[in-house]
């Protein structure tokens, strides 16, 4: 045992590896297409937090004489709306709501379905199949109908469709924790943590969350954009926020009578909702193959 | 309590069923025998080899004596005192037992730093980090990988070989008193795999380890092992010195599959197989003597009664090796 | 003429950040009825070797060089449908896993009739008395019935045999193995081993048999071409290779196999040191860093190719110091 009892207080300068967050960050940044998506990402929450400097008018402020001009029009470079309102600051503004409701729902389901399906998958047994049956019964639904019903259930209002999102969100977030822990579980390294007699929090906390939150998390971020549209219905069908209210999804439902007479302008939340979308779809696939070390 | 004499590990009616579908009730239909009534001692400083085919129930024996699977029967006696027994609770019997998987890389985890991986297990039995991380880096050390270059890398940076002395140091880093190796050297190159069994015979001295390996490769357990058993769908088919079973197998599956072993001769090659057919699958294996499907020399009462292993030093469960069993070669059926 | 004609043969990976030199010059004839064993550990360029015969490797991702003709067909000039022809019936392979060339959703015999029927016209039902006939050859018991088996319910020996089934469908002139037994029982592989040879004495086939064990090349091989870092580093008969080998690095492979005459706990000779990286190979003698005969002039000199005996060829500069080596 001379090679582990010799106290030898020698100091080894360690040569760092890099970090593993270091390496997704540069395999990340190789990546020319996630990089564009994510600077669309920070652009559109920078507008939305700092909306009420940036937006060149009052959103709320309109004038009937002023009403559904086109594109390009002078001092409303993206028309007005309905009421005479000047699009551009009510889609930056609009962008705060649309953002809230598209990130709220999905990180606070990323929170409670990222500790059901990691207890579900670790735990095993009994326990996994009252869990994951009981996700299953919510895949019975469409995803679009479960949110309507809810929200149509709970009252219309801004809290109770981020809620009815909050539930719609958690099965599929169960169902995606549950399967990569059940694979990590599988692991030898988790198998080599048993063989070392470690507490099971002992082997979560060390050995499995590190490896299962990071895919989890990836998959949470693929499920704004689908949170973002749901949230935009939500508010169409009048689920959502009130007017006077700026949100894409609203905006879409209001103007949806002036498609006839200034369709530009009508579509405009609508590509809003689409951009910004595709711009957190393509940033969370970059990310995914980011974070594959041995890519 | 623990004489030398006294084995370091010894197991008795060791079994593990798996049911591997179920019927709607969750009764199950389909039962894998993966180890079904074993028993052994291994003595302490031998490496006791342990051979086999794939499903011969190898890697769950290994599992099962750690306790790394709940035995469905069977007794583990460590030292003399039962396994979480009130002498020997399960977490002390684990620092005590350690094994070596053979996927280098699975057994590593990804997003922790190698002395991070190996001062893990010292943590858990209440080692100090700072203390646990230089023992980490004393063993990185010891098996050859320079701490200095090492200790701070994630396992993706490591060759295979880098990674299995990786490993090694992790089980070290327990202080255990029993190693069990399965196909911890299989995955390497052959140039490789040479290095890693010099470091195990190294560190089996300096260390007064106990090794249980485990491998499909003949040759290496030949070299690695004091005595050797050989399994054959969830049973002892054999087990005794490993130069008495290497030389003058008892078990007709033994000698089956010593001369199945590649010649290294170009002009004595293999002529013909020793035997026919793959392996029967655990599933409902064969009743009576389970390699009477193989044997050339098997005999209708073969199929119907399931020898027992006996004959001490170097045993045997093969009916022909049991007197008065009713086969033809029976020894001193008379006597 | 041989029935394999490899000249100069490189493979240079070009998919990653940097190059990786997988394949550096590779020259090697086969002749018909001849089987060659193609021995290397992982990263040595063998199985890469192998996959170029029938342009099996990523063609965006990698750059093959030199000259390539089986059985008189310049392969790298094939396009398209005569690229198509030539794989399975000119010539075909057999992988480690056969679920590589076995698709789970077809019954084996479908799949050996429908190869058939594509490379040879003809009936369906020629092509399963074809694909009946095979499986009788390839000793898979119970034939007709294990035909209309998918590949899921057979064990891995059986399996094994009906993708050689699958590879001789068409009558190739040319049998392309890689590593078809490693993942094979023991008892089950040497089966596999002899059925191979008897197979290819019998359809006189040009064999390279790829694998990491010098006893199954012993077993199947009439040569041996030992490769190191993407090049052939010493080929001959299999007698002399293992009774005389000549390059330090079968030398060492030879030592540190654990034979009869090894005495247990005794420490092997092992090769010290690991493969160099092939995207940074070093100068001269790729082996040079590992080698105990090693002289400054090796990390320096490509060493050429030299006959030490009849068929008998070395790539080592000091190739005079391991004609009786020390210990």
């Amino acid at each position: 045992m001379s090679v582990l009892t010799s106290a030898r207080p020698q100091v080894v300068a360690i040569e760092a590896s890099e970090g593993y967050w270091r390496s997704v960050l540069r395999r990340f940044l190789k990546d020319k297409v996630a990089v564009a998506a994510a600077i669309v990402v920070l652009a559109i929450v920078l507008a939305a937090l700092f909306a009420h400097w940036i937006a060149p008018m009052d959103p709320y402020a309109g004038r009937t004489f002023r009403r559904l001009r086109p594109i390009g029009t002078e001092g409303f470079p993206l028309g007005t709306d309905e009421l005479g309102r000047d699009m551009l600051s009510r889609l930056i503004v609009g962008a705060r709501m649309s953002l809230l409701m598209g990130v709220t729902p999905v990180l606070i389901a990323f929170g409670i379905g990222s500790v059901l399906g990691i207890a579900a998958g670790f735990i095993g047994g009994w326990f996994n199949t009252a869990v994951m049956r009981t996700v299953d019964v919510f895949y019975a639904f469409p995803s679009v109908l479960l949110a309507v019903a809810l929200s149509g259930a709970l009252g219309a209002g801004l809290g109770n469709a981020m809620l009815s999102l909050t539930i719609v969100f958690i099965p599929p977030i169960v169902r995606v924790a549950e399967a990569v822990t059940t694979q990590v579980r599988a692991r030898d390294y988790v198998e080599a943590a048993r063989a070392s007699g470690a507490s099971a929090l002992t082997i979560v906390r060390v050995h499995v969350l590190g490896n299962v939150l990071g895919p989890i998390f990836v998959y949470a971020t693929s499920l704004i954009s689908v949170s973002m549209i749901l949230a935009s219905g939500l508010s169409f069908l009048g689920l959502g926020v009130r007017p006077p209210e700026p949100e894409w999804g609203l905006m879409l439902n209001t103007l949806r009578t002036a498609i006839y007479v200034q369709p530009w302008v009508a579509a405009l939340p609508g590509l809003c909702i689409f951009v910004t979308s595709i711009a957190f779809n393509m940033f969370s696939d970059g990310l995914r193959s980011a974070m594959d070390v041995k890519a | 309590m623990t004489s030398p004499a006294t084995p370091l590990i010894s197991v008795t009616g060791l079994a593990r069923h798996f049911a591997v579908r179920r019927d709607l009730l969750g009764r199950p239909i389909a039962v894998v025998r993966a180890v079904d009534g074993v028993d052994f001692t291994v003595r302490k400083g031998e490496t006791l080899g342990i051979v086999g085919e794939s499903g011969c129930g190898k890697s769950t024996t290994a599992r099962l004596m750690l306790k790394l699977i709940e035995p469905d029967a069977g007794e583990i006696v460590f030292d003399g005192a039962e396994v979480g027994g009130r002498d020997l609770p399960l977490k002390e019997f684990r620092r005590q037992a350690q094994i070596v998987f053979q996927d280098s890389y699975a057994s590593l985890n990804p997003r922790l730093t190698i002395e991070a991986s190996i001062a893990f297990g010292p943590q858990v039995h209440g080692l100090p980090a700072r203390q646990a991380v230089e023992r980490a880096r004393a063993l990185l050390a010891r098996v050859g990988l320079e701490p200095a270059r090492f200790a701070g890398r994630y396992p993706h940076e490591l060759s295979g070989g880098q990674r299995q002395r990786v490993n090694i140091a992790r089980a070290l880093a327990f202080e255990p008193r029993l190693l069990v190796l399965d196909e911890a050297v299989s995955a390497l190159d052959k140039s490789i795999e040479a290095q890693v069994l010099n470091l195990l015979v190294d560190l089996k001295e300096e260390f007064g380890l106990t090794y249980v390996f485990i491998s499909h490769d003949l040759n290496v357990v030949r070299f690695m092992s004091d005595r050797v058993m050989v399994m054959y769908l969830g049973k002892v088919a054999e087990i005794g010195p490993a130069d008495a079973v290497f030389a003058t197998p008892r078990h007709p599956y033994a000698g089956a599959l010593l001369r199945s072993m590649p010649s290294m001769d170009p002009d004595n090659r293999t002529e013909e197989a020793p035997i026919s057919g793959d392996p029967p699958s655990p599933i409902n294996p064969p009743p009576g003597c389970r390699f009477h499907t193989r044997c050339s020399l098997a005999e209708p009462v073969c199929a119907q009664r399931a020898p027992v292993l006996g004959g001490g030093d170097h045993g045997v469960a093969c009916l022909m090796h049991e007197a008065g069993s009713g086969h033809s070669r029976a020894v001193g059926a008379a006597a | 003429m041989s029935a394999v004609e490899l000249q100069g043969l490189n493979v240079t990976f070009t998919g990653g950040t940097k190059p990786v030199r997988a394949v550096r010059g590779v020259d090697l004839g086969v002749d018909r009825g001849e089987t060659v064993a193609l021995l290397g550990e992982s990263g040595s360029g063998k199985s890469v070797t192998l996959r170029a015969l029938l342009r099996l490797n990523p063609e965006r991702k990698s750059r093959i060089e030199g000259s390539i003709r089986v059985a008189g067909q310049d392969v790298m000039a094939l396009r398209g449908r005569a690229l198509e022809d030539f794989r399975g019936k000119v010539a075909s392979m057999i992988f480690q896993e056969p679920s590589l060339a076995l698709d789970p959703v077809y019954t084996l015999g479908a799949q050996i009739a429908e190869t058939v029927v594509k490379h040879e016209g003809g009936s369906r039902a020629a092509g399963w008395a074809r694909a009946l006939e095979l499986f009788r050859r390839v000793r898979i018991p119970e034939p007709e019935r294990r035909l209309n088996a998918y590949p899921h319910e057979m064990s891995g020996g059986m399996r094994q045999r009906a993708m050689i089934a699958l590879a001789l469908a068409c009558r190739p002139q040319v049998l392309l193995a890689d590593e078809p037994t490693t993942a094979l029982d023991a008892t089950v592989q040497i089966q596999v081993l002899l059925l191979l040879r008897e197979l290819q004495r019998e359809f006189g086939l040009a064999t390279i048999f790829v694998t990491h064990d010098i006893g199954v090349a012993v077993e199947v091989a009439d040569r041996i071409a030992v490769m190191y870092a993407g090049r052939i580093v010493e080929t001959g008969p299999v007698r002399e290779i293992i009774r005389n080998p000549r390059h330090p690095y079968t030398i060492g492979l030879l030592r540190a196999r654990m034979g009869h005459e090894q005495r247990r706990g005794a420490r092997l000779e092992a090769i010290p040191g690991a493969p160099p990286d092939l995207s940074a190979l070093p100068p001269g003698c790729a082996f040079a860093p590992r080698c105990r005969f090693a002289e400054p002039v090796c990390s320096v000199q490509d060493p050429a190719e030299e006959a030490v005996a009849p068929q008998h060829l070395v790539r080592c500069l000091r190739s005079a110091a391991t004609l009786a080596p020390a210990g």
